[in-house]
């Protein structure tokens, strides 16, 4: 699912500058703790959280995970979103709970499994 | 790729800001040195949880990595508490992180063994009051009998 698809499923809008083409995303993990995050190795994954703060791109970044949505109307500081751009990564934010958001986009084909 | 390629770093304390710095360098290096994307994921891993660690265990410390042709070496040394139970310590869900870590996103204890799981050799050395020293290599093509 395209990036764009997906802001539209769960209302959400784009917080970074860069390209949000050519990412594609066939699985999704929600999480508030990125020790859980370490742990799930699936790729071309979708991370949905309520935590905000910076280790939440750089823990991104290692897993290679070019998207994260932050749910329950969060919002990334302007530092979160420049080290995004810098690292290629599109951050957003829903309104919807984590609960919600993750629902939607399960019921619309984005399951935890991947490679 | 010829040659080693050797890389040192501070790890700062309790900085949650520059916390996993280092991993990300690393990360740089290994992609544009044209290691597997694979490879470089499972590198990454690996050294971000014991960065993650000396930053919140260790009250900081150093990086040493050496990139070889067909390895990457990295040793996390810190001066902290030492870890008093290393296999309990290995063991998934056990964490000493105080909740305020917790909220930082940290402190599920699963670090180590997710270490284990990516790194083809883990070593670990502690010692209470001491400090501890985790080094680990990954190898850039599938080992035979190691
Ligand atoms: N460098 C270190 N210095 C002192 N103690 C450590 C160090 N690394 C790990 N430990 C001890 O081992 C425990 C388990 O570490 P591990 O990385 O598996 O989990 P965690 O760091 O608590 O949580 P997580 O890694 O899931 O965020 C820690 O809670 C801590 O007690
Ligand atoms: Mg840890």
């Amino acid at each position: 699912m395209k990036i764009s698809e997906v802001a539209q499923l769960i209302k959400a809008s784009v917080c970074t500058n860069n390209s949000v083409e050519g990412i594609e995303v066939v699985s999704a993990c929600s999480a508030d703790l990125m020790s859980d995050v370490m742990a799930f190795s699936k790729s071309n994954a979708l991370l949905l959280t309520g935590l905000v703060n910076p280790q939440v791109i750089r823990t991104a970044e290692m897993m290679d995970i070019r998207a994260v949505v932050f749910v329950r109307g969060k919002k990334p500081t302007e530092a979160m979103i420049e080290m995004a751009d810098d690292k290629s990564i599109v951050l957003l934010t829903t309104d919807y709970p984590m609960f919600v958001a993750s629902g939607l986009l399960y019921e619309n084909g984005i399951h935890g499994r991947g490679e | 790729m010829g040659g080693v390629v050797v890389r040192q770093y501070d790890i700062p304390a309790n900085d949650f800001t520059v916390a996993g710095e280092a991993s990300s360098n690393v990360r740089k290096i290994l992609s544009q040195l044209g290691v597997s994307p694979d490879i470089v994921k499972r590198t990454s891993i690996a050294m971000y949880e014991a960065e993650i660690n000396a930053v919140i265990h260790g009250n900081g410390g150093q990086a040493l990595v050496e990139i070889d042709t067909d390895k990457i070496y990295i040793r996390i040394s810190d001066q902290g508490p030492g870890i008093a139970d290393l296999e309990l310590a290995m063991q998934e869900g056990y964490s000493t992180a105080p909740d305020s870590i917790r909220e930082m996103g940290f402190g599920a204890g699963m670090g180590l063994s997710n270490i284990k799981k990516h790194a083809d050799q883990l070593k670990i050395d502690t010692e209470i009051d001491k400090g501890t020293t985790v080094n680990i290599t990954v190898f850039f093509k599938p080992q035979t009998g190691v």
